[in-house]
């Protein structure tokens, strides 16, 4: 433990979307706008929008086939862009230095065997004794590993097999929140003297009609005509998913000073809370998360995480507008998608990519967003959870930094 | 703060004071503590579904908690509402309003069969082949938040923060079996750091469903010794064949002792140390050599500031798998030596089966009375002891030993292993 709470460098980005692998490839679509357009697919999702994963070459970063076929989509994808993370970061492939690396996932789960589901279904229609109709079905057709290939706290698991990450590992759940928490907590640990260098991300897979179908039961996704996040009201709002893998390292600047790693950027807080969602409530709580940020001056940037709900959207606009009114904003899930776990991991790792470069991000939406006058010295990211949770992380520059 | 209120390492030492469990065995504390140390099982023939054709029929299952239990979430909940109240109530705290942060050990959650069957058989849909295009146009005609507030894992944290008037984000951790000794280590921790003077850390499982059970059992993890339920689970024993999937919910406050001994709680143990350390061998087997137990047992002595002589009993994780007491016996007869055969060591699974999410919790509880009450909980079933693994399981019967030092070790699927070191009241 230390007395003085130190520093947090970010010197590791693991980051796979719709829009490809790495930050520097985020990074330069963004340059190239405004005007971009998402990837998003509908056909077969119809009347749904999700921002799908492009062709992956899993073996690079998962060697092994076995490994892979361990495996479900949404543990492929994390396993793959924490291998990034690391190999970003520097950090070689040995036992001896891996095996002092902490771990905190935000990990959704639960992938469904579709196929499996449909024919329990058909059989126990008109069945007489539908536990049994469950019961055999399940024990003949089930795949024994697609327990352990949906399980939430393998994805850590697989992470430790594949990229020998063991100093410890702890598994987040709970939407949008475990992602908050698990940089809040990796940060606050580091920070205190209680881990010296930290792995942390979460990675969601869109293309799961059994998910949609858990969110469209409340009505939330986006239907039949795509709209920016922050153009969604009325009518038009709601949730488009979208595939996403958001891995970091987090390490001490003395850590981090010993192997002569660079690092992107500060992460000066990660903070969340939770309540009551009446718009009163919430304003005042998401406004109390912005208080250390609005003393950070200009040079902000704000990359929102908001998921496309109207009445949110409406809330965090208006109290940005309020506490930061100079700060142009992005909110990302128009380009990304919206990954529930991994939004809050994804929009620090954005964050971190675009203050190493010393770049503004030009507009995702020119009718919503406004551009930026100057490549941002602090970036805020915001994630107002879908049901409940909200979370503010404050990146700051490196002085003297830049590329 | 006073030295006599920091550790070795200068750091705040954390107190409990109050604790709190449901399992098999029945509510509350005292209920479960009178069973535990009865050598009462609470294993028995599965009811709440149909078992025919299952390999494995019973189960330590909690029946007792009303219409909540319909569900997984719901019985999740319930048990873990009336677990963390009543440990903040035994805090002499307000179980309204706790006013410090919860961290919540719950099992992921999905749509059950009930509701995917209940959602086929509604009109609305062009689609007669069963699946899932069916069912969304099904959910865009008959739209039910009831079902999806239900798939959310961070349903139960949220239930909880407003029932038990907890504060800030409540984390949900899911390490597996680990999962109730992990939500101890992050409230620890959380006081070590002085962000909060007290914490309150509750591991919750109500998940045995159909599909939880095949999926265990496909992966041949459970016993199917179902002739005489409450003699299935005996780890250590010769003829263990497998773990008895259980529910339950443990619940501790934590507190840091200055704060505790200011307000003048009662403090009815100490948690001295906390030690991890992942496997990166296999999804479901240890490492041979058994490296990452023996590092996190280790770990936990070193946080702890104790060697293997300072350790006067063992609360097994003891599953009454092959693999798993095979594995446990190896990694401690690593760390304690010759010292292992003169430490009493005890499954709780072996009365209340394993509660998965809810064990490192309920264990940590369950050892917590151990060192007020100077009772050490037996193994039960233990009449063929394994020859290969040489310890004193405290077989069948409760033995009454004043211990001031618990060491209780939790391990999961997924190379979880979390070691909790739990130690006596100051001046009790």
């Amino acid at each position: 433990m230390t007395d003085t709470p130190r520093d947090v460098l970010i010197t590791g980005i693991g980051l796979v979307s719709s829009l490809g692998e790495g930050i520097g490839t985020h990074l330069d679509f963004f340059a190239r706008g405004p005007g971009l357009q998402p990837n998003i697919k509908s056909e077969g999702y119809a009347p749904y929008f999700v921002h799908g994963l492009p062709p992956i070459d899993w073996s690079r970063q998962i060697p092994k086939k076995g490994d892979q076929r361990q495996m479900e989509t949404w543990q492929k994808l994390g396993t793959y862009s924490a291998g990034l993370a690391l190999e970003d970061a520097g950090i070689p492939m040995d036992e001896a230095v891996r095996g002092e690396i902490d771990m905190i996932v935000a990990a959704g789960g639960g992938e469904r065997d579709a196929a499996v589901d449909a024919m329990v279904m058909e059989r126990a229609r008109g069945a007489n004794d539908v536990g049994a109709v469950i019961n055999e079905t399940l024990s003949t057709e089930l795949r024994p590993t697609l327990f352990l290939a949906q399980l939430s706290n393998l994805l850590a698991g697989n992470i430790s097999i594949v990229h020998k990450v063991t100093g410890s590992s702890r598994t987040f759940m709970g939407e949008e929140a475990a992602g908050i928490s698990a940089l809040y907590s990796a940060r606050a640990r580091i920070a205190s003297g209680q881990s010296e260098i930290c792995l942390v991300g979460g990675a969601f897979s869109a293309e799961r009609k059994d998910l949609i179908l858990n969110f469209d039961l409340a009505e939330l996704m986006l239907k039949d005509e795509w709209r920016p996040v922050f153009a969604r009201s009325g009518d038009h709002q709601g949730i488009a998913i979208g595939s996403v893998g958001a891995f970091l390292v987090l390490e001490s600047p003395e850590h981090a000073a010993r192997r002569a790693a660079r690092a992107y950027a500060k992460l000066v807080s990660a903070t969340g809370d939770r309540g009551r969602r009446e718009r009163e409530r919430t304003e005042r709580r998401f406004a109390e998360l912005l208080a250390d940020v609005s003393q950070a001056g200009d040079d902000i940037l704000v990359l929102s995480g908001a998921t496309g709900l109207g009445d949110l959207v409406d809330i965090e606009r208006s109290v940005l507008a309020e506490r930061l009114p100079n700060a142009p904003v992005r909110a990302y899930g128009t380009m990304l998608g919206h990954s529930f776990e991994a939004q809050m991991p994804a929009g620090v790792a954005l964050a971190a990519g675009a203050l190493a470069r010393r770049s503004a991000i030009p507009p995702f939406d020119s009718g919503e967003e406004r551009p930026a006058e100057s490549a941002p010295r602090h970036v805020v990211v915001t994630s107002i959870g879908h049901l409940h949770g909200e979370g503010v992380c404050h990146l700051e520059a490196i002085e003297g930094a830049g590329s | 703060m006073s030295t006599s209120d920091t550790d070795f390492l200068g750091r705040p030492i954390i107190a409990v004071t109050g604790v709190g469990i449901v399992s098999s065995l029945g509510k509350g504390v005292e209920t479960n503590w009178e069973a535990l140390t009865s050598g009462r099982s609470g294993i028995h023939r599965i009811d709440r579904f149909s078992t025919e054709g299952l390999r494995t029929t019973i189960s330590g299952s909690v029946d007792f908690m009303g219409e909540m239990g319909e569900t997984s979430t719901g019985l999740s909940y319930a048990m873990a509402e009336a677990a963390g109240s009543e440990a903040i109530r035994m805090a002499g705290l307000d179980d309204e309003d706790f006013g410090a942060p919860l961290f919540l050990a719950a099992p992921p959650v999905e749509m059950e069969w009930q509701h995917r069957l209940k959602l086929d058989a509604m009109d609305g849909s062009a689609i007669d082949a069963a699946g899932y295009d069916r069912l969304l146009q099904i959910a865009r005609k008959h739209p039910d938040p009831s079902i999806y507030h239900l798939t959310q894992c961070s349903r139960i944290s949220e239930l909880l923060a407003d029932r038990l008037g907890t504060r800030g984000l409540p984390i949900t951790l899911s390490t597996a079996c680990a999962s109730g000794a992990s939500a101890i280590q992050l409230g620890v921790e959380a006081i070590r750091r002085g962000e909060t003077d007290r914490a309150i850390t509750i591991g919750t499982d109500g998940s045995i469903t159909q599909e939880s059970l095949i999926r265990f059992s496909l992966l041949s993890a459970l016993s199917t010794n179902n002739a005489v339920p409450e003699k299935a689970s005996k780890p250590f024993s010769k003829d263990r064949d497998g773990f008895v999937m259980a529910e339950g919910a443990g619940a501790l406050v934590l507190e840091s002792l200055a704060s505790a001994k200011a307000r003048g709680a009662t403090i009815h143990g100490l948690i001295l140390g906390c030690g991890e350390r992942a496997d990166d061998f296999h999804r479901t087997r240890s490492k041979p050599d058994g490296s990452p137990i023996i590092a996190a047992i280790k770990a936990g002595l070193a946080d702890a500031g104790l060697s293997p002589e300072g350790i006067d009993y063992i609360n097994a994780h003891g599953t009454s798998t092959p693999e798993n007491d095979r594995m446990e016996a190896t990694g401690l007869a690593a760390v304690f030596g010759e010292q292992l055969k003169q430490t009493p060591i005890s499954s709780n699974k072996s009365m209340i089966g394993h509660t998965l999410t809810a064990a490192g919790a309920i264990e940590a509880v369950f050892s917590i009375l151990s060192l007020k009450e100077g009772i050490l909980p037996p193994t039960i079933n233990h009449d063929t002891p394994d020859p290969a693994i040489e310890l004193d399981v405290v077989p069948n019967t409760a033995r009454r030993q004043e211990i001031g030092t618990v060491l209780s070790n939790s391990f999961g699927f997924g190379g979880q292993n979390a070691c909790l070191v739990l130690g006596r009241a100051p001046g009790a």
